[in-house]
């Protein structure tokens, strides 16, 4: 069974990629996802943030009480060689790319127009072949318009894309009052994917201990609704690739969201929770699904489903909710 | 000069070079002022520096100077070309050594700091007590004065040990030139292999052992031969003068930096002429040049090679024209007739026959004592009198043997063309650095000579620093601190109120001022002295609030790169734009490894710096100021007020002899005079919030947060602002309790509110200790504070101590000390006094502990109500557990004899005193309290009795009451250099208690690695990262089987704590604690540190436990984990701690391997203790399987 698709001007073997996460931070891992199948790998996030506040915590832990008590100067030997930077993390995606022959995607987090295109530069030099913009932030200041939180993000990816000649994915949250909109505007300032959803860490309160402890929930396959509309609607309304992820867990999800019009699917907490090899077993349920039900290949269910190509273009707006009740009883009802 | 061929250095690095490149084996350990040259060796090899032959150096740290010394013994006696560097007690302890090494003919250099030795006290400064108390070993004895002196005489040393045979001490002075920063012409690789003869390399090799060609060394000989043995070696040591000037010739070609055996300075027709050795050299070279320009005729003769002593050499280096010398010794001898080098030039000009000649001896500088010119001037003056005084002390007033010599303190030979700058900062904010960078700046920027010298404060925490910076156009010979200095730089506003810095500002020099506040207010700011100052000498006048600029760039409290950029605008050392731009470089070459980041940060602090400078005019006239209260620096008795008043005011010098006690004994409980306030914020109680657990009185590292529970009435009297809320434990009915706080003590380090488990129902972020800016607070704080010091204590005999909350309650006798702020040992030390304090007697290995429990002014250790608390003292680093022992059977014996002396007087004596003392029950402490009554009684009846014998039991009485021994000590000394004594002295059975205060590191010289440090771990001497596991001390004690073993870790289970201590108490044996103590040398928040004890114990990498012998012997099972199993991997501990985290971001490979045996050995090591815990049987064999 074809199940090519084609990512960011890649031709990839299957639409199964993993998703930025912990588990590629180890290149065992990463070869494993080789060997199970992926079609591609999406870098863990190099976060500027991160690298900073080491930075910053490094330097004050290798001066803080020197200097001032004359049988202790210091408290810890001079090393000529620090890795504060990005190093570790170029190092790892050209250990990546000496390693497997999948395509590897870098993920980057930046915090400063300048950390976004050095870091995408020197990311490029790695040798990546492509690059994900993970641009998230929470505006909390009440004073901050919507139109500036939109301006950043397209100055990220203006920038970043005017630094580099890889193809750029740009990972976005829902979270636009005009998400199409936004859309198109970032693939106007030279996005050439975009990937439906960014999860984020979510804040929880400890009753017991009151604290705010933020954790991981891993997501379930009801997370995949969100970016299905939104993967549905954009299809053949904005001219770029789109990556389908969040909820991504069995075969039928990959499915679907390829119908919506996803060119690839991501997958993340399935493999946390399955293992690497699971990707195998996906794709193997992917080419029972497409050969029981008689298709030719996966390219042609690709956006079968999509706002512009479904038997019912209403079912992806506003009204749905309502519209789906009434549905759902009907279909009881016919029971 | 030239600028491209000289760097700027200190005396260790300087040395450290070159005996890194001229040996094969160095063998390290930690002592002030030598440590950096290991650091150094140890640095280099771990970056795979190579040494002349193309070869990386095994760098070995050992567990002692002794240790060092044997090693690098071994080492010279198979073959290797071997080396070592120490100071002080180290050297003491490397002399059995030395008289082998030299017996033995063998080539070797030492390398010495020259620092005091402990006697009526213990000092890290310099002097020669610890060179001269080695002059007998045999080695030869080669003095640098300067830090070109230590690079060049390094090599001469090197050169000349080879070719004679002769082992060499060289040194130079401690702190003066070990840690100056002087211009230097760094040795050209091509010089120092010029300077080495391969051949004798050579033959050193052949000497050595070897089952090739087998030979046996280290003989016993008897009467027969051994005299005639020792006398074999003459011809070599008659050699080594002429071997050593040769090779200072040689040198003296090769760069053009002459030396000789004896170097004399001065004029040619010299009549009074002053004979040293060292650092003080150079101050008495430029005093003689000033002197000779202004008519006189004077001279210094400078000792380089002090043994072999070459009298020839000497004499002829004497100009003929002397009449008069006077010889200074950098050591006193006590009781002798004169000190070494006064005893040597007598003999040596009476051998040469110049009799004629006025010899006088003085003593100068002890414990880096000042030695200026003008005490120089008095020198020479002496010897114009008719009968010069002999055997004279300068720089000290000895107003009981009269020893001293007056001296004119206004006189300076300062010169106009010399820039002299002064910096007061505190540690924290990174003056120092600055000042290290720009001094580097000059002097590699600019034609200039430079030099820099740092004096530092005996406190750990909110240290004071003072950075003393010269350049000019000739070598910089001032080897003494700045009195008139043309710049003034004043970091921290605060100063001005106590510290005088303005006082040294020269006339119409430069005062630079960081301040917040604006230019309308600041001059009604000031100190009205500073003002009179000020108006007087009429300097250029600067201002910047630094602090904003810090903020603003991210900067926190670091003002270092402000004040620098401030100092080159003003100073105008360098061009404005060339100034800016070397800054830029510097900034660039010294974080650069820290990350882009931290550069942009203080390039941004450049760039914003100089919109902030103002230049102000100052006024004509002083503005009074109203009186405000202040707080007087001390109080005190007498003793308290005059003499540790005095140090504390920074005028220590000016303490005569006669106020000195004799003996070095000072009383306690000095530290709650000197109110330091220096922390910005500090806890406040929430009194309706407070479930009075006393957990944040436990953790205060500095014992100023405090509790008490006492009868209501008492509130009558109290100030309108004190805290008062009903005790919630059920023993303390009917009873009232308050938490207060000391806020003139405390440093802020709020571990305390980081502990405190309680939260507030509306609002989470409060707790029921908050943190609040202290100022507003001090004045009704300090009234609270005192009346709260005026409610009774609940005295111990009343405490049941079953808990942590009733133990806080008890007074602490450890209080106030110098440590670091958060500090984690010394919660366990204050805990310690609260439960036994009123019996307890600590004998203190030397370490953190015994600095911030023993280093004057002020001292942490105090009395309660009754008058009873510790008795503390410090012998060694090596032996406190000797010395404890020392302790136990003595007061053992005395006691003993003490019962039978009383039985001896029963009839005499009241039966019922003698059989209730006899049969005393003192296991707590009301059993002390009543045993204490009945001595009383007793005493009473024997001074009634008034015989012989009752007299002998009355000196011995109070040994009837019990005593508790402890010792104290860090890692180093009871895991290393201590561990041989600590373990015979737990092995003997006798009733000792050790508290081992566990920092994993030498702490207290700066964060070495011991071997407590885990696995991994990054530390000074284990630069790239520790490869072996941490000792398993305590397992190591278990095998006894008969002595208490408890492993603690107060932030993971504070009444676990507790319970050990009343535990090992209770025990009638030897016992041990390890406490995990945090230190600064983790790389750690302090703030938060109690967590990193609680990942710590989490993880499993460190173990809560308690062995109790007595378990074993009621059938039970001596041992009880009481941690958890492991619950997050070690990983996730080792990544909260810089320590761990540098290694992941020097070698990465290195860390993920050594990471995952980590967590292989902390499973295995939970194993084995999960089954010992299980067996019922002995320990030992237990421990054996």
């Amino acid at each position: 069974m074809n199940l090519t698709s084609q990512y960011l001007g890649m031709k990839l073997r299957t639409p199964l990629v993993p998703s930025a996460s912990p588990l590629s931070d180890n290149l065992d891992n990463v070869k494993r996802m080789e060997d199970a199948g992926a079609a591609a790998v999406v870098f863990h996030s190099l976060f500027e943030e991160h690298i900073q506040s080491e930075s910053r915590q490094l330097h004050h832990h290798l001066t803080h009480g020197t200097e001032s008590y004359a049988e202790a100067l210091t408290y810890f030997p001079e090393l000529d060689e620090l890795t504060v930077g990005p190093e570790i993390y170029l190092n790892e995606i050209g250990a990546a790319k000496a390693a497997v022959a999948i395509p590897i995607i870098a993920s980057l987090n930046g915090s400063t127009l300048g950390g976004w295109t050095e870091y995408a530069k020197q990311i490029e030099q790695a040798g990546a072949d492509a690059l994900e913009l993970n641009i998230y932030w929470i505006p909390t200041d009440p004073e901050m318009q919507a139109s500036e939180v939109e301006s950043r993000y397209l100055e990220i990816t203006k920038h970043v894309k005017a630094v580099v000649s890889i193809p750029v994915a740009v990972k976005l949250s829902p979270f636009f009052s005009s998400f199409a909109h936004m859309a198109k505007e970032l693939v106007s300032a030279g996005a050439d994917a975009l990937v439906l959803f960014n999860r984020f860490y979510q804040p929880d309160i400890d009753v017991e201990g009151l604290e705010v402890s933020p954790n991981i929930l891993l997501s379930t396959p009801m997370a995949m609704r969100l970016p299905l509309r939104w993967i549905a609607i954009l299809r053949g309304r904005v001219h770029a690739d789109l990556a389908a992820t969040s909820g991504i867990h069995r075969a039928t999800d990959v499915i679907k969201m390829v119908m919506a019009g996803a060119d690839v699917t991501m997958l993340c907490s399935v493999l946390l929770r399955r293992g690497i090899g699971h990707i195998r077993v996906i794709e193997h349920e992917i080419e029972q699904w497409l050969q029981e039900h008689e298709y030719d290949s996966l390219d042609q269910l690709r956006g079968s489903m999509c706002q512009r190509s479904c038997p019912d273009p209403e079912a992806f707006e506003r009204a749905q909710y309502i519209r789906g009740i009434s549905t759902s009883w009907r279909t009881i009802s016919n029971l | 000069m030239k600028t491209e061929n000289f760097e700027m250095i200190d005396g260790n690095e300087a040395a450290a070079r070159v005996a890194y490149q001229l040996n094969e084996v160095i063998a390290i350990y930690p002592i002030t002022p030598a440590s950096p040259m290991g650091e150094w060796a140890d640095a280099w090899a771990a970056a795979g520096l190579k040494n002349l032959w193309g070869t990386v150096p095994a760098v070995i740290e050992m567990q002692s100077e002794g240790g060092a010394a044997g090693a690098i013994h071994g080492a010279l006696q198979t073959g290797a070309l071997s080396t070592t560097f120490t100071a002080s007690q180290g050297l003491l302890l490397m002399i059995p050594n030395m008289f082998k090494i030299a017996g033995e003919l063998t080539p070797f250099v030492l390398h010495v700091a020259a620092r005091s030795l402990a006697a009526q006290a213990l000092s890290i400064f310099g002097d020669h007590s610890d060179v001269m108390a080695a002059r007998a070993t045999g080695f030869a004895l080669l003095c640098a004065a300067s830090v070109q002196e230590a690079q060049d005489l390094t090599l001469i040393a090197h050169a000349a040990t080879l070719r004679s045979r002769i082992p060499f001490l060289f040194f130079f002075d401690g702190f003066r030139t070990s840690h100056e920063i002087d211009k230097i012409e760094p040795l050209e690789p091509q010089t120092i292999r010029a300077m080495i003869d391969e051949n004798l390399v050579r033959e050193h090799r052949a000497r050595a052992l070897s089952p090739d060609h087998p030979v046996i060394r280290g003989t016993a000989q008897n009467p027969d031969v051994y005299f005639q043995a020792r006398e074999t070696v003459n011809r070599f040591y008659s050699a080594c003068p002429g071997i050593v000037q040769r090779a200072m010739d040689s040198f003296g070609d090769l760069t053009g930096r002459r030396y000789h055996l004896f170097d004399y300075h001065g004029a040619t027709d010299a009549e009074r002429v002053i004979m040293l050795m060292g650092s003080g050299c150079e101050a008495v070279h430029e005093t003689v040049d000033y002197l000779n320009a202004n008519g006189e005729k004077v001279g210094v003769f400078k000792v380089r090679l002090y043994r072999p002593f070459d009298v020839n050499a000497f004499a002829q280096a004497l100009p003929s024209t002397v009449k008069s010398i006077a010889v200074l010794d950098r050591t006193k001898e006590p009781g002798s007739a004169g000190e070494p080098l006064y005893l040597d030039c007598v003999t040596a000009l009476q051998e040469v026959g110049r009799t004629n000649l006025r010899i006088v001896g003085g003593r100068y500088g002890l414990s880096s004592k000042e030695f200026t010119p003008a005490m120089i001037k008095a020198a020479l003056d002496n010897l114009k009198e008719p009968v010069p005084k002999n055997h004279f002390t300068i720089g000290i007033r000895d107003d009981v043997a009269n020893t001293s010599l007056d001296y004119d303190k206004s006189f300076s030979i300062e010169p106009d063309d010399v820039f002299r700058a002064l910096f007061y900062g505190l540690g924290s904010d990174g003056t120092v650095g600055a000042n290290k960078e720009s001094i580097k700046i000059i002097g590699e920027n600019t034609g200039y000579y430079a030099q820099a010298y740092f004096v530092y404060d005996s406190k750990k925490a909110g240290a004071m620093t003072i950075s003393h910076l010269r350049f000019g156009p000739r070598p910089v010979r001032s080897t003494y601190l700045i009195s008139k200095a043309n710049f003034v730089g004043c970091h921290q506003p605060e100063f001005l109120d106590r510290h005088g810095v303005v006082d040294q500002l020269m006339p119409h020099g430069t005062f630079l001022l960081n301040t917040p506040v604006g230019p309308e207010e600041l001059w009604s700011n000031l100190p009205e002295s500073a003002q009179h100052q000020l108006v007087e000498k009429r300097p250029r006048f600067f201002v910047i609030d630094a602090h904003k600029v810090a903020r603003q760039c991210g900067m926190g409290g670091r003002i270092n790169t402000i004040m620098q950029t401030c100092f080159f605008a003003i100073s105008g050392v360098l061009p404005p734009e060339r100034a800016i731009s070397a800054i830029k470089e510097s900034i660039r070459k010294t974080y650069g490894k820290k990350g882009a980041e931290i550069v942009q940060m203080n390039l941004d602090a450049v760039d914003h710096t100089l919109s902030h400078l103002q230049e102000l005019q100052i006024p004509d006239h002083v503005l009074p100021q109203p009186r405000v209260s202040e707080t007087p620096l001390i109080e005190g008795s007498a003793f308290v007020r005059d003499v540790l008043g005095r140090i504390l005011a920074g005028r220590g010098d000016e303490v005569p002899v006669s106020a000195m006690p004799v003996d070095g004994t000072f009383p306690t409980g000095t530290s709650r005079f000197e109110k330091r306030n220096l922390a910005q914020e500090v806890p406040v109680w929430d009194e309706d919030l407070c479930i009075q657990c006393g957990k944040c009185v436990l953790v205060c590292p500095h014992a100023v947060i405090r509790s008490k529970v006492y009868d209501a009435p008492i509130l009558k009297l109290a100030p309108s602002s004190f805290k008062s809320r009903e005790a919630r434990l059920p023993e303390w009915k009917g009873l009232n309790y308050t938490l207060q706080v000391a806020v003139e003590d405390c440093t802020g380090c709020g571990i305390c509110v980081d502990v405190c488990p309680v939260r507030s129902k509306s609002e989470a972020r409060r707790k029921a200790i908050n943190m609040q800016p202290q100022l507003e607070l001090r004045e009704s704080e300090r009234k609270n504070w005192d009346f709260f010091l005026s409610i009774p204590d609940r005295g111990r005999r009343q405490l049941s101590f079953a808990n942590v909350r009733e133990t806080q309650v008890a007074q602490p006798l450890f209080e106030f000390s110098g440590a670091c702020a958060g500090c984690g040992e010394t919660p366990y030390i204050k805990l310690l006094t609260q439960l036994f304090g009123d019996r307890l007697l600590i004998a203190n290995a030397t370490g953190c502990s015994s600095i911030y429990g023993g280093n004057l002014p002020t001292t942490p250790y105090a009395a309660g109500s009754d008058g009873c608390g510790p008795a503390w003292s410090n012998s060694l680093f090596e032996d406190a557990a000797e010395f404890g022992l020392g302790f136990r059977v003595s007061l053992d014996k005395q006691r003993e004899f003490a019962e039978e002396l009383l039985q001896r007087l029963r009839g005499q004596v009241p039966e019922n005193i003698v059989r209730e003392i006899l049969d005393a029950d003192q296991r707590d402490a009301a059993g002390v309290f009543a045993q204490r009554q009945r001595v009383a009684d007793l005493k009473r009846e024997l001074l009634r009795l008034n015989s012989d014998e009752a007299m002998q039991l009355l000196s011995l009485a109070d040994t009837l009451v019990r005593k508790s021994v402890w010792i104290i000590g860090g890692d180093g000394w009871g895991y290393d250099i201590g561990y041989g004594g600590l373990d015979h002295v737990l092995a003997s059975g006798h009733n000792v208690k050790v508290l081992l205060l566990d920092t994993e590191v030498y702490s207290n010289t700066g964060g070495q690695c011991s071997k407590s440090t885990p696995l991994g771990a990054v530390a000074k001497f284990a630069s790239a990262g520790k490869r072996t596991p941490k000792k398993d001390l305590g397992l190591i004690a278990m095998s006894y089987g008969n002595i208490y073993v408890a492993s603690v870790a107060m932030g993971a289970k504070d009444e676990h704590t507790l319970k050990s201590f009343l535990e090992a108490e209770a025990y009638n044996g030897p016992a041990l604690i390890i406490a995990y103590s945090h230190c600064i040398a983790h790389g750690i928040n302090m703030t938060t540190a109690m967590l990193n004890q609680k990942a710590a114990v989490l993880s499993g990498q460190w173990l809560l436990y308690r062995y109790n012998p007595e378990q074993s012997q009621n059938g039970g099972t001596p041992l009880h984990v009481d941690s958890a199993a492991p619950k997050v991997p070690v990983e996730e501990y080792l990544n909260l701690e810089n320590r761990f985290k540098m290694l992941s971001k020097s070698r990465p490979a290195d860390a993920k391997r050594l990471f995952q045996e980590a967590q292989k050995q902390v499973d295995a090591r939970w194993q084995l203790y999960q089954q010992l815990a299980k067996s019922g049987s002995s320990s030992k064999e237990n421990v054996k399987a």
